[in-house]
């Protein structure tokens, strides 16, 4: 009998798997939100084992900053190539310019917050009514109850009080119409088990969560990349670091961690071994201790 | 990094855990991921911080599983919260549900995919109703393994006969369930009494720790490798020539083996076909077993779609309209009598009447209660239904997923029941 037993990577990459047939039997027109991170990576590679030898029956949907790291913009490009997925773009540029999202004013003016003002918008223009996203509850606290399926109302938002119960692996996916879903396949991953996944799965990522050098600037102990859309304050200046990026987002926010991780074996030993959540290198978390739960309510990933 | 391997290969061990307000139910978890280091600095600083505002004067572990804002401005928790953590050994999911007000419906939320349920019990309190009532949704739902922690052994002077009083008044009930593997750990959540390590203040306490439990638990030989149960999902057709005349059904496999070359039978149809391949994206394999998620394609052209069942001709799943089931209400707006719902069971889904209450359990007392007319959020009681087509169904008792169904509402969509097949 002993023969018959599953690993935890193949008992979640199996549940994910079910998640994936799943919405794509219940809902009319899913997307894959695409950050370009690993965990969307992730999701991609499992949305591919779901339907193989078919191609995945979902676009991707990246909702662009403009702030992105250039390595990631190229490999969400040639990712979507390799794997013949549609590609959907929605720019958050084209919200500012339409007036119904403003830029933030600083030094760092983050475009996180703005990003859900696009999703909703190109939600609602492409007619999408399932939303596969990234998120894992191991990520923050507010997380920790999310759902599988995540219901949304009319207006794209997230009701904690109005979410569906979720038991077996029986999920609801029914819905009034103009209400939609928030789909999350690796609810149940931990950062590591993503890791362990992309190494079992030999899993491409971009160069940029491997250790390079970067002319970077410490901001309040954070590392800021040296880009067009940040701006040095007085005293400041950037130096070059041996880096690497444990979570990819806007280039004026998302701090790399000093490291000389190069391999995937490397960074899952540095995984194993380290103090800080990953999102806790992202300047916009900090802000205040609930800021993950009031931009969900908004309709952020 | 000799473990590295073994990191990459562990097991899953899913559990829940439950008592009342207080038992200590966040601090022994707040202790279990603090002491498997599963909290990160900044989470510890986060509640560092927030300990102090609250002008707590230790740093409160119970703060790393409160969860969202509503629910910290009232201090409580009203919702099935997930957590992490690992060992070398195992990967383990914490269904952690609160004590509070509808409790038996996040109990049986977070139990529904639990291999195993910690009841603790407060030392100085013993076996209260709750923890009758715990015991028995833990039974009710399948749970196979209950450890029973006796908590704050610390404020009872770690006596054993504290210990061996609430472990014989526990026994004296448990008659009643149906959990074949039960056992008791006297610990202190605070302090980490036998929580990691064997405690040096009860020499009397000759077992294990209970995470050394949680880690060497046999959960394999739970799984049902008898009943071949294929529901099937999804269709695979791919439009490309080189898969042309690809057919694949894909599912998870929800009970026993299925072998390349084995006759299966598919339901409602009856046909007969073998299995010509088991395909997944790594390659194909010689055999299937739950919970993988595959793809199987037959050596014969047969109509199949989402919601039929792939089974042996030799061990088939029940075929009926008419069910009885044992349902636990997770809606304010309750269950009537001859009142419509969709039922939802594998990956098939159908209307369905309320044909008859036969009674209401008292989840305190495990008493019959017949005679009622509904049920309200939180009750317990079992219904017969009438679906408006067959289901294809195994007793929960023989597999949970086979034997699993939701109740949704019509006009709200809202999941509203919960049930389990007998
Ligand atoms: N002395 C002692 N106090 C404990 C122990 N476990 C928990 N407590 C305290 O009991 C109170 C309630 O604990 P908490 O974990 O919040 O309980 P919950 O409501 O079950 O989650 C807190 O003040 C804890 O510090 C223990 O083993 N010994």
């Amino acid at each position: 009998m002993s023969s018959l037993n599953l690993s935890h990577l193949d008992q979640l990459e199996s549940e994910a798997i079910f998640i994936f047939r799943e919405v794509a039997a219940q809902f009319e027109k899913p997307v894959i939100l695409f950050s370009g991170g690993k965990d969307s990576i992730t999701m991609v590679h499992l949305a591919r084992k779901a339907f193989w030898p078919a191609k995945v029956p979902f676009p991707l949907l990246h909702i662009d900053t403009g702030h992105n790291f250039p390595e990631a913009l190229e490999f969400r490009d040639s990712l979507a190539k390799k794997y013949n997925v549609t590609l959907d773009i929605g720019l958050v540029q084209d919200s500012i310019d339409r007036g119904t999202a403003r830029e933030e004013k600083g030094i760092n003016p983050s475009r996180n917050s703005l990003q859900s003002i696009t999703l909703l918008e190109k939600l609602e223009e492409g007619g999408y009514d399932a939303a596969f996203g990234g998120g894992r509850r191991d990520e923050e606290k507010a997380r920790a109850k999310e759902r599988f399926f995540s219901h949304r109302d009319e207006f794209g938002q997230w009701d904690p009080k109005n979410q569906r119960p979720e038991l077996w692996n029986l999920y609801n996916g029914k819905k009034a119409v103009g209400e939609s879903f928030r789909i999350f396949p690796i609810s149940n991953w931990t950062e590591m088990d993503v890791w362990q996944y992309i190494k079992k799965e030999k899993i491409e990522l971009p160069s940029i969560y491997f250790s390079h050098k970067r002319s970077v600037v410490n901001r309040s102990g954070v590392w800021i990349a040296e880009s067009p859309y940040n701006t040095l304050l007085e005293k400041e200046s950037y130096e070059e670091r041996v880096i690497r990026y444990r979570t990819l987002g806007c280039m004026t926010i998302t701090g790399a961690i000093e490291s000389t991780a190069s391999t995937l074996d490397d960074i899952i030993e540095e995984v194993a071994a380290a103090r800080q959540t990953e999102r806790g290198n992202r300047a916009d978390d900090k802000r205040s201790e609930a800021a993950m739960e009031d931009r969900k309510k908004q309709g952020y990933f | 990094m000799t473990e590295k391997k073994g990191y990459m290969d562990m097991d899953l061990l899913r559990f829940t855990t439950a008592g009342s307000v207080d038992d200590g139910k966040s601090t022994l978890i707040g202790r279990l991921m603090y002491d498997t280091k599963s909290i990160f600095q900044d989470q510890i600083d986060a509640i560092e911080e927030s300990s102090k505002n609250r002008g707590d004067e230790y740093v409160n572990l119970a703060l790393l599983t409160d969860g969202l804002k509503a629910e910290r401005e009232q201090g409580i928790t009203i919702d099935v919260a997930y957590r992490y953590f690992a060992t070398p050994k195992r990967k383990f999911i914490i269904a952690d549900t609160p004590g509070h007000i509808q409790y038996t419906r996040n109990m049986v939320t977070g139990a529904s995919t639990a291999n195993l349920a910690i009841i603790l019990i407060d030392a100085r309190k013993g076996v209260i109703e709750q923890t009758k009532r715990h015991s028995f949704i833990a039974s009710l739902l399948q749970i196979k393994h209950v450890i029973v922690c006796i908590n704050k052994m610390d404020l009872v002077d770690y006596s054993e006969d504290v210990f061996e009083n609430i472990k014989s008044e526990y026994l004296g009930f448990d008659a009643k369930l149906e959990i074949p593997d039960i056992r008791f750990i006297p610990i202190s959540a605070l302090h980490g009494d036998n929580v990691v390590d064997r405690s040096k203040n009860m020499d009397w306490y000759q077992g294990p720790s209970l995470l050394w439990t949680l880690e060497n638990v046999q959960i394999a030989s739970d799984r049902n490798f008898i009943d071949s149960r294929m529901p099937v999902q999804w269709v695979i057709r791919p439009q490309s020539d080189k898969y042309h005349d690809f057919r694949g059904f894909a599912g998870t496999i929800n009970g026993g083996v299925f072998r390349k070359g084995e006759e299966v039978v598919v339901l409602p149809s009856g046909f007969t076909s073998k299995i010509k391949s088991i395909e997944t994206m790594n390659g194909q394999l010689n055999e299937a077993y739950a919970p993988m998620s595959i793809a199987l394609t037959l050596e014969d052209e047969i109509d199949i779609s989402r919601g039929d069942m792939i089974a042996k001709p030799n061990n088939q799943p029940k075929s009926s309209q008419d069910i009885e089931i044992m349902v636990c209400w997770l809606n304010t707006n309750g269950l009537k009598l001859g009142s419509k719902y969709i039922i939802k069971h594998t990956t098939n889904e159908a209307k369905c009447l309320i044909k008859d209450i036969r009674y209401k359990v008292n989840v305190n007392t495990l008493e019959k209660i017949e005679g009622v007319d509904g049920l309200e959020v939180n009750d317990i009681g079992r219904i017969q239904i009438k679906t408006a087509k067959p289901l294809f169904y195994d007793p929960y008792m023989k597999n949970r997923n086979t034997g699993s169904i939701i109740l949704i509402d019509e006009f709200t969509n809202e999941t509203v029941g919960a049930g389990m097949i007998i």
